[in-house]
């Protein structure tokens, strides 16, 4: 019974998925708009038809899937965190990622100085719209960031042995990290603007440059969640249990630790710090069908990738041609949809956490 | 001999009798004579200071102040919206001068010091910022200062050739991208230059863009900062704009990019570096489309 409702839930998510897709492709400066008969009508207006092209193919086409991709990581991640850490509440960003890949890129913006926008006092440049150069010190900075945060905290964790220890160890390194974070921009007050844009995330400048390396990642992290899917359900059963089961828990979990710091990783580097999407995907897949957690990943990941997708044409639609940041779009749909699930639960017995 | 007295009192209380001066909050400030330490939290008060020939009243300033060279020398007491409120008490200054953004000004008052708060955002606002720090300074002259200044802009203006009404310019501030409307500062500078903005005034001074709206406004001519223009091609679909495949930027260096974004008495040279870049990067093309539009009316 279960597995026909999650067959038909990843149908329906792959067909949002491709429905949003075409939205996104209608949707941009201009609103919501058919390219269509210029794209496919080369005749009739060969100028009109190369313009389409170019916004269709190198700019709508790119970001949308890129949305997707960031989505599909972050929900994937949330999954893998919630099932590692048992606990409804974990998010990806709980090993300290979030925070590393902010100080990472805050020591980066002032290590370049105060550069860019013209407004003296205080607009610097993006972390999204750089050069190659900086783009890729950004970029890998976010990365490095915050893979050097999973490792701080399973060196302060000693190790994955204990996971309420790993928990306490994520929150003391976010809150450190974070803190520091605020010093770096207190000496370097030029790059906040950059920063804000980092933390409510965006995904305006997501080429296919950026779309190939997140897809890429996702199909990594995917093919490792699949592997990992198995232990994880021997592991919802306790930790006793799962020993007793003959698990390899220790390499298990690091091995975990490693697809999670990958994951989020890949997703924050590109489009910044996107909240709420890896906490919300799972609830969102539960909240429909009860099932395995090799399905639960993957359902989370496709669930999570139409969240940010949806999210994504919103921001750019709804005050074109200025946008909304992503960020904020995701955090009021996700999460006013899970409360409305939630207080459904308490009423109707649905929901269970 | 009574009303005599009474005459020396009215004198007397004539000569009593401050300035008053309401700054752009709403709130009075008197003045019984023009203020001699003066500290200035945003650089283009600064510059109106100097402007009036009173740099010399300067004891302190932002961070951000850099113009004229003489200013760089002054104390630092932080920035217009975290400034040092110790700092500027120590250097005893009878007048802050600073932005209404700042919720500094509440807390120096509290303290004692007179503080006017003003927000130059517009050509007219620079006016009225020139006239009322002039007429606090005890200075005659704002009016004339601001005279010269507005026939520099419309110089600028007029050096441009007439066929440049029809070019179209994306003003870039932060590659957010945030760009300056018909409404900003810069945007009232493009219009006095007679030249198209790219960005109408209902969206606002510096409105977060879709960067998509740039690539489709096509824009004839891209004003940037020097920082940021490498990354430009690099933005997905950015590369085969029009303006990027002939090169027609105008970059400004950092300091030139203060002269342009600064709501302040240097809004003259600011037109002046916009028009001059215009006519080297947009000349041909105007002369191009002329052309064009020469044949084209020529054709049956």
């Amino acid at each position: 019974m279960n597995v026909r409702q999650a067959t038909v839930l990843v149908w329906v998510l792959l067909l949002l998925a491709l429905g949003l897709t075409a939205l996104g492709i209608c949707v941009g400066s201009a609103g919501f708009e058919n390219l269509l008969q210029p794209l496919l009508n080369p005749l009739d207006d060969p100028e009109q038809t190369a313009m389409a092209q170019q916004i269709v193919w190198d700019i709508r086409l790119p970001r949308t899937l890129g949305a997707w991709a960031a989505g599909a990581l972050l929900g994937l991640a949330g999954a893998l965190a919630q099932g590692l850490f048992r606990n409804p509440l974990a998010d990806p960003f709980l090993l300290g990622s979030a925070s590393g890949a902010s100080l990472g890129v805050a020591l980066a913006l002032a290590a370049m100085g105060s550069a860019g926008g013209m407004m003296g006092d205080g607009l610097a440049f993006s972390v999204f719209g750089t050069g190659w150069l900086t783009r890729l010190g950004l970029t890998g900075a976010a990365f490095g960031g915050a893979v050097l945060a999973v490792f701080l905290t399973l060196a302060l964790s000693k190790g994955v042995q204990h996971t309420l220890r790993l928990l306490l160890a994520g929150v003391v390194v976010g809150v450190v990290l974070g803190a520091m974070t605020h010093l770096v921009l207190l000496w370097s007050p030029e790059s906040l603007q950059a920063m804000q844009a980092f933390m409510l995330g965006s995904t305006a400048f997501v080429g296919w440059t950026a779309f190939a390396v997140m897809a890429g990642v996702w199909l990594l992290a995917s093919v490792a969640g699949a592997l990992l899917a198995r232990m994880l359900d021997g592991l919802s059963l306790g930790e006793a249990t799962a020993h007793s089961l003959g698990l390899p828990l220790v390499p298990m979990r690091l091995a975990l630790v490693a697809v999670l710091a990958l994951a989020t990783g890949a997703a924050v580097a590109q489009t910044g710090l996107i909240a709420f999407v890896g906490l919300a995907a799972p609830h969102l897949v539960r909240s429909v069908v009860k099932t395995t957690h090799g399905r639960l990943i993957l359902l989370s990941s496709l669930m999570g990738g139409v969240l940010l997708m949806a999210a994504d044409t919103l921001a750019r639609w709804l005050i074109a041609p200025q946008e909304l940041p992503v960020g904020v779009l995701t955090a009021v749909l996700g999460g006013g949809y899970l409360l409305w699930l939630m207080h459904r639960g308490t009423r109707g017995g649905g929901l269970s956490l | 001999m009574k009303p005599l007295m009474f005459a020396a009192l009215l004198l007397v209380s004539g000569l009593a009798q401050a300035l008053q001066v309401t700054d752009d909050r709403g709130i009075a400030a008197n003045f019984a004579r023009p203020p001699q330490r003066i500290v200035s939290l945003l650089p283009s008060l600064t510059e109106t200071v100097c402007e009036l020939g009173q740099c010399a009243r300067l004891v302190g300033v932002d961070r951000y102040s850099n113009y004229p060279a003489s200013v760089k020398k002054l104390p630092q007491v932080g920035g217009g919206l975290d400034p040092n409120i110790e700092a500027i008490v120590a250097l005893k200054p009878d007048l802050v001068l600073m932005a209404t953004s700042s919720r500094a000004g509440e807390r120096l008052q509290s303290l004692g010091i007179k503080v006017l708060a003003l927000e130059p955002k517009t050509h007219a606002d620079v006016k009225r910022v020139l006239e009322t720090v002039g007429q606090v300074l005890g200075v005659g002259d704002a009016a004339r200062v601001w005279r010269v200044m507005d026939a520099a802009t419309q110089a600028a203006a007029q050096s441009l050739p007439k066929s440049m009404a029809t070019i179209r310019v994306y003003f870039e501030v932060d590659p957010g991208p945030y760009g300056a409307g018909e409404s900003s500062f810069i945007g009232e500078t493009l219009t006095r230059l007679g030249v198209k903005n790219i960005i109408p005034a209902k969206l606002g001074p510096f409105p977060k863009l879709n960067p998509e709206f740039i690539v489709r406004a096509n824009p004839d001519v891209i004003m940037i900062g020097q920082r940021s223009v490498d990354s430009m091609a690099q933005r997905p679909g950015w590369a085969s704009m029009r303006a990027m495949r002939e090169q027609r930027l105008c970059v400004f260096t950092p300091e030139q990019s203060d002269v342009l974004v600064r709501p302040g008495p240097r809004m003259a040279e600011g037109a002046r570096l916009m028009a001059q870049c215009l006519v080297d990067k947009a000349g041909a093309q105007v002369s191009a489309t002329a052309l064009a539009i020469k044949v084209e009316s020529r054709k049956p």
